[in-house]
């Protein structure tokens, strides 16, 4: 189901959410969509997933088991292999301290649930084709920039 | 009370002085050897005599002796003899001579007691008509005799007369008896008088000579106090002669001749009858001068005894005026400790007059007892000068509890005795009352404090209490908001699901859907966006009430939040074929405040306007209050309007005034109260106008300039 980055022809986005229903109804809609996409259940698992298959973008919940959102998060940032990938947080939480503590622990953007699957691939497609200037697009020149409209 | 100038005219010559001395004397004198020796003194000393000597006849005898001599030898003194029938003898001529002889030359054959062979020889008698009843013999004067040993031999001459008158009357047997008699009346002190009816003198004594009868030589005052006294007696004499009573007493004042001065006899006058010479008077007189000035001094220092009584009597009535009119209760006690004196406040407590109540007459006594121990204290406290102390005294009356203050002051006699004790009693009842309320005042005081210290510790400790209750109640609120965030959340990880797979159903993720089969979905996805909505503004609530909805200032313009709005809402705004029209009135500035919850604000506000408006317009209006520096948004619609009763429960939470079709209008009946609080955390206020009927305006006023709470 998932593919090395390099060979793949959709972007790869790997989903965290522990709520089995929820990951699996925006897996349905983001293949649907024209996305490959990977799943994880909680934190730990999110980071070998992120660092076995070099997901395009992760989708991660913050609120998770075993290892939270915003620490997968931090460590993947802190990760030379992983720290160009985007990662969208997702979180019911819309109580003050939520964002900025993403936003500290790396994550690009900042989606609240409810979340429609329609937003939330509108918001992924906006983070996919937004020209990178962090430095991981510097030094990883050979990706080429890719735009929606190519895909869709 | 007539008066006599005194006789200070003199008599004769520069010895007048002399002369009246002399005079007196004779006046006195009843004795012919005594008046002799005393005008021999007179004449030694006042003539320049060699030697001088009387003769005078002796009694029943013919013989001359000597009676007075100055520088007579002693052998002449004692046989020296005259016989008066020797005629031959010059000296018995002399006698008879008119005049005073001169002897120059004597016989020797005739003997002479004077040595000298020349001397004067004067006959000594009243009248130089008479024989001299003796001789005064004077050597060493020469020839012619000087004035003052003629004056002393006149003189001598009517004294020696008038007693050897009497002397020769006492001679017969008769004469004896009469003599007798006239020493009689001569020995009485009083001046004695024989007088007939009409005053005139017959017989007098000495005594009475000197009152009526002026000598020869006398001063004209002495003669005038001499006549005004024969007067006065007259006087006197013819009221009692007029009367013609048997004895007659009464007061008759006369002068002193020589003195002058004003004498007080008792006349004592009686008649006596004789056959031959008729009727005469013999009066006595008594000097009361004394007696009279006795009486006056005794009347006078009595009236002036009774004056000092008086003075001492009205002395006395204002002291004690003045020691009655002194409220405090004074008293004076002597050495034994007994009460001599005290004014009419003393008296109530230590004697209380007319009252004979038994209970009274004790308590008067117990006070009596208490006073008389403070007294004694004093009196064995001899040294001191003042004493104080305090007694417990009782009203006689009542038996009302007295407590004084005394305050004795010893008084001493000249020799430092004690002599009495002064005790003033100053009623302590008001001072220890007064003490008595002051301490209660203060126990009060002290009392009261205490009551305001345990009452502001219990203050501090409820305070304290209060504090930690708002502390846990803060905590409880913050676990409870804490608690509606995390259970929204968990409401919304499943809402999430439903919308999630409903929206993928209605958008034939799974494949074809049939009519009914969306009809369906799309009442199962409205639903659960109301509910979503009612989580969102439950949670936005929950932030507001638990302070932690976050204020993130910016500067913005009201008009293009109006237009965004406005866009915002575009799509209702067109399903709802209302006028939605914008106003800025006037200048209004830019506002800083929190930009996103201002339009949460107004979008509520225009879009509750569309909900309720069937028909007509909705208008928003911005204004600026520069008074108040207030920024006003109106939002005014022509909609159903709010009556008056129910226009603060809009307000309300889950407020909708038309329940029942809720879904008619949609929302939550949350958004109003939210409104509210969100203008409340951003210093403004929400106020609504409105009728039933006539639309509604709803004003957000907000600080041009939001401060940090």
């Amino acid at each position: 189901m998932s593919t090395p980055a390099r060979i793949r022809e959709q972007p790869l986005v790997l989903v965290v959410e522990d709520y089995q229903d929820a990951r699996e109804m925006y897996a349905a809609y983001l293949q649907f969509s024209g996305f490959d996409v990977a799943e994880a259940g909680n934190g730990v698992e999110a980071i070998e997933k992120t660092q076995e298959l070099l997901p395009d973008i992760v989708l991660m919940d913050l609120a998770l088991p075993r290892m939270d959102g915003w620490e997968a998060t931090r460590r993947l940032k802190n990760d030379e292999r992983t720290r160009h990938i985007p990662i969208v947080a997702l979180t019911g939480h819309a109580l003050a301290g939520h964002a900025e503590g993403a936003r500290a622990a790396g994550c690009d953007a900042f989606v609240t649930k409810p979340c429609l699957p329609d937003a939330l691939v509108a918001e992924i497609r906006r983070l996919l084709d937004a020209p990178r200037s962090n430095a991981e697009n510097v030094r990883d020149p050979a990706r080429p920039p890719r735009s929606a409209k190519k895909r869709s | 009370m007539p008066r006599v100038a005194a006789p200070t005219a003199p008599v004769q010559g520069v010895d007048s002085e002399a002369k009246l001395a002399f005079v007196e004397f004779l006046l006195t004198s009843i004795d012919v050897q005594e008046s002799a020796r005393r005008a021999v003194d007179w004449l030694v000393a006042h003539a320049a005599v060699k030697e001088v000597a009387v003769l005078v006849p002796e009694a029943a005898s013919n013989e001359m002796l000597l009676v007075a001599e100055h520088g007579i030898s002693s052998g002449a003194i004692m046989d020296f003899a005259l016989n008066r029938d020797d005629g031959s003898h010059p000296l018995i001529a002399a006698l008879r001579s008119p005049i005073s002889l001169f002897v120059d030359s004597l016989p020797s054959r005739h003997r002479v007691p004077l040595e000298a062979n020349a001397f004067h020889a004067i006959p000594l008698r009243s009248e130089p008509s008479e024989t001299g009843y003796g001789l005064l013999l004077v050597s060493g004067v020469g020839p012619e005799l000087d004035a003052e040993t003629q004056w002393l031999g006149r003189t001598l001459g009517k004294q020696v007369s008038r007693l050897m008158g009497r002397q020769l009357l006492a001679e017969t047997r008769f004469g004896q008896e009469r003599m007798l008699l006239y020493s009689i009346i001569n020995a009485v002190t009083d001046p004695i008088l024989l007088t007939d009816t009409e005053g005139k003198l017959i017989i007098a004594n000495s005594h009475a000579e000197k009152l009526f009868a002026a000598p020869e030589e006398a001063s004209e005052g002495w003669r005038r106090a001499v006549g005004l006294n024969n007067m006065l007696f007259s006087a006197a004499l013819s009221t009692s002669a007029v009367g013609m009573v048997e004895m007659a007493r009464r007061e008759l004042l006369l002068v002193d001749p020589l003195e002058g001065s004003d004498l007080l006899f008792e006349l004592l006058s009686s008649r006596a009858k004789d056959e031959r010479q008729g009727t005469y008077v013999v009066s006595i007189l008594r000097n009361v001068t004394d007696l009279a000035r006795a009486k006056e001094e005794i009347e006078e220092s009595y009236r002036t005894l009774r004056v000092a009584q008086a003075e001492v009597r009205d002395e006395r009535h204002r002291l004690d005026l003045i020691i009655d009119s002194v409220a405090d209760p004074i008293l004076v006690t002597d050495q034994e400790g007994d009460i001599v004196l005290m004014n009419t406040p003393a008296e109530r407590l230590f004697n209380a007059p007319g009252i004979d109540d038994e209970t009274a007459l004790r308590r008067v006594r117990a006070n009596g007892a208490n006073l008389t121990s403070f007294v004694s204290n004093v009196l064995t406290r001899s040294g001191e000068q003042r004493y104080r102390g305090e007694i417990q005294l009782g009203d006689p009356l009542t038996g009302r509890p007295l407590p004084v203050e005394a305050v004795a002051g010893t008084i001493l006699s000249e020799q430092g005795e004690l002599m009495w004790v002064v005790t003033i009693l100053h009623d302590l009842t008001e001072a220890l009352e007064k003490a008595r309320l002051y301490e209660q005042l203060k126990q009060a005081s002290v009392e009261l404090e205490r009551k305001v210290q345990e009452a502001t510790a219990e203050l501090a400790q409820q305070n304290e209490l209060l504090r930690r209750q708002h502390i846990a109640l803060e905590q409880a609120s913050a676990l409870k908001s804490q608690f509606l965030a995390n259970m929204s959340h968990e409401f919304r990880t499943p809402l999430n699901a439903i919308l999630g797979y409903t929206h993928m159903l209605l958008n034939n993720v799974t494949g074809p859907v049939s009519d009914p089969q969306r009809k369906s979905l799309s009442r199962i996805d409205s639903n659960a966006r109301h509910l979503l909505a009612l989580i969102n503004d439950i949670l936005d609530i929950t932030r507001i009430e638990a302070g932690r909805m976050p204020l993130n200032a910016t500067t913005f313009g009201v008009g293009e939040l109006f237009e965004e709005v406005q866009s915002e809402l575009e799509p209702i705004i067109k399903r709802s074929n209302l006028t939605v029209s914008t106003k800025v009135r006037g200048a209004v500035p830019s506002v800083r405040s929190d930009r996103q919850k201002v339009k949460q604000i107004v979008l509520n506000l225009l879009s509750n306007a569309l909900k309720f408006t069937p028909a007509g317009s909705v208008t928003m209006t911005a204004s600026y209050d520069a008074r108040l520096r207030q920024v006003a948004i109106a939002v005014r619609d022509t909609g159903v309007g709010i009556p008056e009763d129910d226009q603060v429960k809009v307000f309300e939470d889950f407020r909708q005034l038309d329940s029942s079709p809720a879904r008619g209008y949609g929302g939550t009946g949350l958004g109003l109260s939210i409104c509210r609080r969100l203008a409340q955390i951003l210093g403004g206020t929400i106020d609504l106008q409105s009728a039933q009927g006539e639309g509604s305006t709803f004003t957000l006023r907000l600080p041009a300039k939001t401060r940090r709470r």
